[in-house]
């Protein structure tokens, strides 16, 4: 069956005798060999398997058969068995071999049941004659079929309502536009966020305190544990860093020094914002994407109730309020971590490890990590709040409500890290 | 579309004495009815009887307590898992909320299950898609993402996709749920066409009276008390015959002037 260009058919029978009895070796007794004026170009049968996994219900004896036979110009096509869109069929181009018959005409023979497949078939067969002007006779067909076959002919290559192509010049001008509007969008949160803050000021019972206590769980003594974690390991990490260089110099104890500052004036902020980053501004963005996507948010809105003030202050002041507490905790657990590395391997005593730290690090660092970390935490919850208003009403726009509220808050932190880097230098904290 | 005709003894959907709930709580008992190939049969009944959880059992979604649902005479309760695959395979579904997969455009929703299940080739795939989007009047659409269509688009394109892999039986959980009359009235002839020229059997639950009176051949009416089914037939002859008070309050409550016959 070299003809057929669908290899994988598991099991299949075809005879195939091409001008029949011209060829030796290609004998083949066929039933209506004796025809006189009917010359038999090509029988194809095929069989599908039974253990196929693309079968169908009632799979049993199930054969697509498309018969050719040429009636002088004419060209026969019988069709007939079991045609099955999750199966096999015959392909025209087989079928027709190499003849050029002058008209083509369908024939039913013992077609039990049909579906689609059947139906791109007579679209082949109609595609081949429209391009060669070949007078296609189809009235033996039942009129479904023939209703079908009119339906795919239309519906193929109709003119799109919109044509939706872009030049590449107008996508550069649509995407420096975006870049505009979404620095005015977040302009116009934080100027909604201060109104907001104003407001609730003005009138602190209409501050949704419960719902702010419920987020300052979830996101403040939830993150326990992996904020303690991470802070303490990256103590540790920083000590056995410390250690390494500082040991070449006989100034083993100044490890305490180096993981006391760096945590709290660097590490402990930002290693506590980057977490809240992931776990706490994702699940913001989801939340709000979520109800935005869920209408909830326009519910709101239209019961003249500002989701600023109900869904995003309580997240706000929650988160921006946690952070601080966090990082102290994250600071505490990291220079514990520096203490294990430098009782462990540099053997300094815990004493001298706690008298050095006493030394070395005084309020202003502690205050300076603080401030940074409030800022960080307003900027996770912002980054969070903000995307989840803008998330568009889909799952996908939810999804990408959260990848933009992590990388979004994550950027800010950075460049409010090096903002602030400036800043203290500058005024000598 | 299966255009084959099985005997006609042998009903599309043959559900026997089924019970459904979970962890002891019984939501539908002994609910027993046949659907015959090529019927339009609706499901029907107030909020809260059950539809939508006989629908999911129909579907395969959760697994009834106890009895049997058999499609084309093969029981797919007691089916393999393999095998209630295949069998789920021969189904459409039209889900409530069009369930469209919004990261694919129309054409990839509906060739995703082509490609899936069928040996055709792209241009084949993209020539069928091309055709289920014309069956259900959204020509031109092939490229658009469900986001950028309306409601009433987005059910018919969803209906393309139930009938992708030529489907015996297509479901439709609630049709008309969030549709404009007239939308609703149209995907209504939309499903009376489709089963004209593809003669497939279609199960609908809706509390549409409108779609129920016009296009129904037949109905059950599940019932929040009873949880199970209180009456069967033709809705016309239901609203004439039946002297059950919960039966005649439904279908009486819109039906004062029924729709037109078609």
């Amino acid at each position: 069956m070299a003809g057929v260009n669908r290899p994988e058919v598991v099991e299949e029978s075809a005879v195939k005798v091409e001008k029949y009895g011209t060829k030796a070796g290609h004998e083949t007794k066929l039933p209506n060999a004796g025809l006189k004026d009917t010359e038999i170009f090509k029988v194809l049968i095929f069989k599908r398997s039974v253990t196929n996994d693309s079968m169908p219900v009632q799979s049993d004896v199930a054969c697509a058969r498309a018969l050719a036979s040429a009636e002088g110009d004419v060209l026969r096509v019988e069709i007939g068995g079991v045609w099955k869109i999750t199966g096999k069929r015959p392909s025209w181009s087989d079928v027709l071999a190499k003849t050029k018959p002058t008209r083509v005409r369908f024939e039913l023979a013992q077609l039990d049941s049909w579906d689609s497949s059947l139906l791109l078939f007579l679209f082949e067969v109609e595609q081949w004659c429209t391009a060669t002007k070949t007078p296609l006779d189809a009235t033996a067909l039942p009129q479904r079929l023939r209703e079908l076959l009119v339906q795919i002919v239309a519906a193929q290559g109709k003119e799109k309502p919109v044509d939706r192509r872009e030049n590449p010049i107008t996508l550069i001008g649509l995407a420096v536009f975006d870049v505009l509007e979404k620095v005015k969008q977040i302009s116009h949160f934080v100027g909604e966020c201060t109104l907001s803050i104003a407001r609730l000021a003005k009138n602190p019972i209409r501050f949704r305190w419960r719902d702010c206590l419920a987020e300052m769980q979830q996101c403040g003594a939830m993150a326990l544990p992996i904020v303690g974690l991470i802070g303490m390991l990256v103590g540790l990490t920083l000590a056995y860093t410390a250690a390494v260089l500082l040991r070449q110099f006989g100034a083993d104890l100044y490890v305490a020094n180096f993981v006391g500052l760096v945590m709290v004036r660097e590490m402990g902020p930002m290693m506590t914002g980057v977490i809240l980053a992931g776990r706490t501004g994702a699940a913001f963005a989801a939340t709000l994407g979520n109800m935005k996507a869920g209408e909830e948010i326009d519910a709101f809105e239209t019961l003249g109730i500002r989701s600023i003030d109900f869904l995003v202050m309580p997240r706000m002041v929650a988160v921006t309020l946690m952070t601080p507490l966090l990082t102290l905790y994250a600071n505490m657990l990291g220079m514990f971590g520096g203490l294990l590395v430098a009782a462990a391997i540099l053997k300094i005593p815990a004493s001298a490890y706690w008298v050095q730290l006493q030394a070395s690090v005084d309020l202003s660092d502690l205050v300076s990590g603080v401030i940074k970390s409030v800022t960080f935490g307003g900027i996770v919850g912002l980054a969070g709040c903000l995307r989840g208003l803008q998330s568009e009403r889909s799952a996908i726009g939810v999804g990408r409500a959260t990848t933009s509220a992590v990388v979004t808050a994550i950027l800010l932190l950075i460049v409010a890290d090096a903002i602030f880097a400036v800043l203290f230098n500058m005024l000598g904290i | 579309m299966s255009q084959q005709s099985p005997s006609p003894s042998i009903p599309a959907i043959a559900v026997d004495d089924l019970e459904c709930g979970y962890e002891g709580v019984v939501l539908l008992q002994h609910v027993t009815f046949a659907v015959a190939s090529g019927e339009l049969f609706f499901v029907i009944g107030g909020s809260g009887c059950g539809k939508s959880t006989l629908l999911k059992h129909l579907i395969g979604l959760q697994r009834p307590t106890a009895g049997t649902i058999r499609y084309f005479g093969e029981s797919f309760t007691d089916a393999d898992a393999s095998r209630r695959r295949e069998l789920l395979r021969t189904f459409g579904v039209l889900y409530q909320n069009s369930a469209l997969w919004s990261s694919l455009t129309l054409r990839e929703n509906i060739t995703l299950p082509l490609e899936e299940y069928t040996p055709l080739s792209k241009r084949e795939r993209n020539e069928l898609a091309a055709l289920r989007l014309a069956q259900v009047q959204l020509t031109g659409y092939e490229d658009f993402y469900p986001s950028e269509i309306s409601g009433g688009m987005k059910k018919r394109a969803a209906l393309a996709r139930a009938l992708a892999l030529d489907p015996a039986i297509v479901f439709f959980d609630e049709p008309s749920a969030g549709l404009d009359p007239v939308t609703s009235r149209k995907l209504d002839d939309l499903v009376l066409q489709i089963r004209e020229t593809l003669g497939t059997t279609m199960v609908i639950v809706s509390h549409e009276l409108d779609s129920i009176f016009s296009i129904a051949d037949r109905v059950v009416m599940l019932g929040r008390e009873a949880k199970g089914i209180i009456a069967e037939g033709n809705p016309r002859e239901l609203l004439q015959t039946s002297r059950d008070p919960v039966v005649q309050e439904f279908l009486q409550r819109r039906a004062i002037s029924p729709a037109p016959t078609r």
